[in-house]
């Protein structure tokens, strides 16, 4: 064993037993001061630390919001509209919850130290009191009542059918990254069945090429392009297991499941540029985090999202060939995270075969 | 009062000829130490046998998040020691991704099956039901012992799980498919998964032998004059947590009925549309909805959140009137309360899935149904508030785990109203501020309950006192402990950051937070290391503590107190105790407390 280990566990050891002298020698010198006056000096300082644990915890807790609140999402705008709702919402419910935190911390803390045991003090045979107690169950309910309300006020919104205009998107999640499609020029998105899935073939996604709509399919891993300010809706699908469309800054999440698609909509309000300089951030982009437990790289399920404008977003998408047109021509695609394989690529005959499989 | 017994200079070590004594009276059947101390029927042993299990996994389950938190809150450093240790778990002195999921989902599943469910309520059920409620045991201590030894055997199947090539299962505690269907989807779900599914199945048996009887004891072994209304509200806690259990653990057990036929009978229960990356190859399964199973685990899983805690709000609930010297405020307020956390225990369950996919008219339905329990919980709080306000309080070290169990319940509790807004919930769903929040309330208050009531209880279990001095640095640091962990993680949370990563350190967004990691990783192992001397502690007095020299040390009116100060089985060595009201009569008519036994004076003032 390393001299660290060593060290540590020695370290430990002597803590160990250190705390146990001193506590069987407390022990030993409560009998020698009578037991009645240990018990009341012990119950004396206790009493006095629940009330510095409070004045502490005070302190501590504004400490910690003046260390860790710049590095949350809070004091940055959402960058969909949505999630200027749910940061509404939060707000609201910090301040209800924390209105209540405090009055009932400090109650309890200040009480066990108030009525320490003293032995004047008679404790008060005060059984129940019905009034007091329709009081306590009206106002949490009044309160509740008001933050359901807001929440589903909010969630409907939120939650409803994306507008006729929305821009499509469609997002799929594989252990361990995500594949981004395009409907193309037709705006519709193109058959798939997921037996036809075939990664030596390009084919990542399943697409049917005999459906005419998927023959224009843009099919890329890069990133997720978005129109600053145009509604979009996001389809998605999982390949294996349930993997999740985690999005802070837009304040938005959705599952991904396979065998059952999902969606989610919102407006993007602000593009990655303006971003930096909001975070003051070169690096910053806006990141997709995989938020639910996919395995052993579940860590690094990493996907991106570009917002840009409505010209950068043409000039991106004049960019991009369709998936069937890089399969049929055996070009290496734009996408470095594709391969290729040597007997696959341009083999048009294969690819009619697969089809027909 | 704790201090009325005098020390012993030479402590004896307990033998079995201390209990002889008073079991004379009771039994005469001859005892073996295979049938005192291994398959006992006593409910006082069998009590022992699920606290000291509980605490052997608490231990584990512990030390596998210290071993966690050490890769998270150091990603970047390797710990050649740790290899020395574990051998191919920390290979290089670093936990590997596969390890550190094994890790997290051993520590959820042992913390939250093993100890706060077997070991809390396994525990203090099958103690206090018989004492408080006057019976001579359960009412079939067989079947009571069964559940114990199922509970063994489970334990000794899911610590198997951690020896075997392929690793134990490292999916999360919810075991979600298709990822726990399927062994090619990660390594921890081959041969690991069907141990952790053989764990669990037998983990329910041993639930439900232990809840039935329970249930079974409570509503027809009360002696007489001792009515429902006079229960101490452990009792009610224990039948309610009981009846949760009778209820929703079979729904569980069905939906890893299931998932078993997935995995081997090619059925497609949970499984369609699936290419697995790892072979290259599309499975045939189609058909089949992976939501299914998160209806049928969260059936269970939410209520089992109040399987842990009701428990632990029972035992504050008693200790904090006692130690008070005040009858707890609101006595059929608290019990309708109980009754209404677990009325709605079994309605809320897909609050966990607002993100799944679920319709949102339905979710908007949980959302009102969740945000409902906070009703009955306030009333909670506001009671053991009132239940302090103008006592004369002991800070024992039991009412102090008890004082603190309330702070914990407020804090976790008030969070649950953001994550039970589905509004909120879609922002912060698997972030660390979930971390946070179910560890306050259901972890960490649900342990603080456990040693309210270990500290307690101690006496009567064990006829001798657990370290006063060690006590109150056990309460401090865990207390002052678990705040500085976990408060700040709201805050990771606030910021999307999600649970589950070993390395955040690629991620622009979630980055800012790598000292904060290392904060809370260190804090972890001091608290760690501070609930070692809590297990010293408990193991030393069981043996060298101090002695209990009076029945009644608390100055409590409660049956258990009656008894003698080592109890034989059957509990009472003559007839049992006849009961002549509730259990609350504190500090009453001038009096500082009068005992349940004790008849009601024609004169005395009415509650």
């Amino acid at each position: 064993m390393s001299t660290t280990a060593i060290f540590l566990l020695s370290i430990l050891a002597l803590g160990f037993l250190i705390t146990f002298q001193i506590a069987k020698a407390s022990e030993y010198v409560s009998i020698l001061k009578g037991e009645k006056k240990s018990f009341e000096q012990s119950n004396r300082v206790n009493a006095f630390l629940m009330v510095l644990f409070l004045i502490g915890s005070l302190i501590g807790i504004w400490l910690c919001h003046q260390a860790l609140y710049g590095k949350t999402l809070l004091p940055m705008p959402s960058a969909s509209d949505h999630g200027e709702k749910i940061d509404t919402m939060m707000f609201i419910t910090i301040g209800v919850c924390g209105v209540v935190f405090f009055i009932t911390q400090i109650l309890l803390f200040w009480f066990s130290f108030k009525y320490q045991y003293s032995e004047k003090r008679k404790a008060y045979f005060y059984p129940h009191n019905t009034n007091w107690e329709i009081l306590w169950t009206t106002i949490p309910a009044i309160a509740l009542c008001v933050l359901v309300g807001f929440g589903l006020y909010y969630w409907y919104k939120i939650t409803g059918d994306a507008p006729q205009n929305a821009m499509q998107v469609e997002i799929t999640g594989r252990q361990f990254n995500w594949i981004y499609r395009y409907p193309g020029k037709d705006n519709v998105f193109g058959k798939k069945f997921y037996q036809k899935i075939n990664p030596n073939d390009q084919n990542e996604l399943g697409l049917i090429w005999e459906d005419k709509a998927a023959q224009d399919d843009i099919v890329t891993t890069s990133a997720m392009y978005l129109v600053v300010n145009e509604p979009v809706k996001i389809n998605i699908f999982s390949r294996d297991v349930i993997h999740d469309v985690g999005l802070p800054h837009f304040r938005m999440k959705m599952d991904a499941v396979p065998g059952t698609p999902t969606t989610m909509y919102f407006t993007p309000k602000i593009t990655t540029e303006q971003m930096k300089k909001i975070t003051n951030n070169p690096e910053f982009e806006y990141e997709i985090a995989c938020d639910q437990m996919c395995g052993n790289s579940h860590y690094s399920m990493k996907g991106i999202v570009k917002v840009v404008t409505k010209d950068e977003f043409a000039l991106w998408r004049a960019g991009q060939k369709p998936q069937y047109q890089l399969v049929m021509a055996g070009n290496n695609t734009t996408d470095s995270t594709k391969t290729t394989t040597p007997n696959a690529a341009g083999d048009t005959s294969k690819v009619v075969a697969a089809i027909k499989k | 009062m704790s201090n009325e017994a005098a020390m012993h200079g030479h402590p004896e070590v307990v033998t079995t000829h201390e209990t002889h004594h008073d079991e004379h009276h009771v039994h005469h059947h001859k005892e073996t130490f295979i049938t005192k101390y291994v398959f006992s029927q006593d409910h006082k042993m069998i009590a022992r046998q699920f606290l000291i299990t509980g605490m052997v996994w608490a231990m584990i389950g512990g030390l596998m998040s210290v071993l966690f938190r050490l890769q998270i809150g150091y990603p970047d450093q390797t710990f050649p020691w740790l290899e020395d240790i574990l051998g191919r778990w920390a290979k290089g002195g670093k936990i590997s991704a596969e390890n550190y999921y094994a890790l997290v989902t051993m520590h959820g599943t042992v913390l939250v099956f093993f100890v706060l469910t077997g070991g809390l309520s396994g525990t203090f059920a099958n103690f206090l039901i018989p004492l408080q409620i006057g019976a001579r045991d359960m009412a079939s201590p067989f079947l009571n012992m069964l559940s114990y030894w199922f509970f063994f055997i489970a334990s000794v199947v899911m610590l198997s799980s951690l020896f075997v090539q392929t690793g134990p299962f490292s999916g999360g505690w919810t075991a979600y498919p298709p990822l726990s269907a399927l062994g090619d989807a990660s390594p921890g779900s081959k041969v690991g998964m069907d141990l952790w599914i053989t764990s669990m199945a037998l983990f329910v048996v041993s639930s439900l032998l232990g809840g039935l009887n329970y249930i079974t004891t409570i509503l027809n072994m009360r002696t007489k004059g001792m009515t429902m209304t006079r229960l101490p509200l452990t009792i009610w806690a224990l039948l309610f947590t009981a009846i949760l259990g009778v209820l929703s653990f079979p729904v569980l057990l069905s939906g890893l009925i299931l998932l078993l036929f997935d995995r081997h009978a090619g059925t497609s229960f949970y499984l369609s549309d699936i290419f697995m990356s790892s072979t290259q190859q599309a499975l045939p399964n189609e058909g089949g909805s992976a939501i299914l199973f998160q209806h049928l685990f969260w059936f269970l899983g939410h209520p089992e959140v109040y399987i842990i805690i009701l428990p632990a709000m029972g035992m504050v609930s008693e200790v904090l009137s006692i130690n008070s010297r005040k009858p707890i405020f609101g006595y059929m307020a608290m019990v309708g309360s109980l009754f209404a956390i677990a009325m709605l225990a079994f309605l809320v369950w897909a609050h966990h899935m607002f993100v799944s996919g679920l319709n949102p008219f339905l979710g908007s339905v949980f959302v009102l149904l969740t945000l409902l329990i906070a009703i009955p919980s306030a009333i909670k709080v506001f009671n053991w508030l009132t239940t302090l306000w103008k006592g004369n309080i002991r800070l024992t070290p039991g009412m102090m785990f008890a004082i603190g169990f309330v702070s914990l319940f407020i804090s976790g509790g008030l969070t649950g109203i953001f994550l039970g807004n589905s509004t909120l919930d879609i922002h912060l769903h698997d972030t660390y501020f979930i971390v946070a929040h179910f560890h306050i309330v259901m972890g960490v208050a649900g342990f603080f309950g456990m040693f309210c009531g270990i500290y307690h209880w101690f006496p009567k279990m064990f006829g001798r006192y657990l370290n006063n001095t060690m006590a109150y640095i056990h309460f401090w640091v865990t207390i002052i402990g678990a705040y500085l962990i976990f408060w700040p993680m709201h805050y990771a949370g606030l910021a999307g950051m999600p649970r589950r990563y070993l390395d955040y350190s690629n991620w622009e967004s979630f980055n800012q937070f790598s000292d904060l990691n290392k904060f809370i990783s260190t804090v972890a192992m001091v608290v760690f290391a501070v609930q070692l001397m809590f297990v010293f502690n408990f193991f030393y007095s069981i043996f060298k503590g101090r002695k209990v020299t009076t029945q009644n040390p608390w100055g409590a009116t409660t049956l258990e107190w009656t008894t003698p100060i080592r109890a034989g089985h059957g509990n009472w060595p003559g007839e049992i105790p006849e009961v002549h009201r509730w259990a609350y009569d504190y500090s009453k008519d001038g009096r500082e407390f009068i005992q349940q036994t004790e008849p009601v004076n024609p004169n005395e003032s009415k509650h």
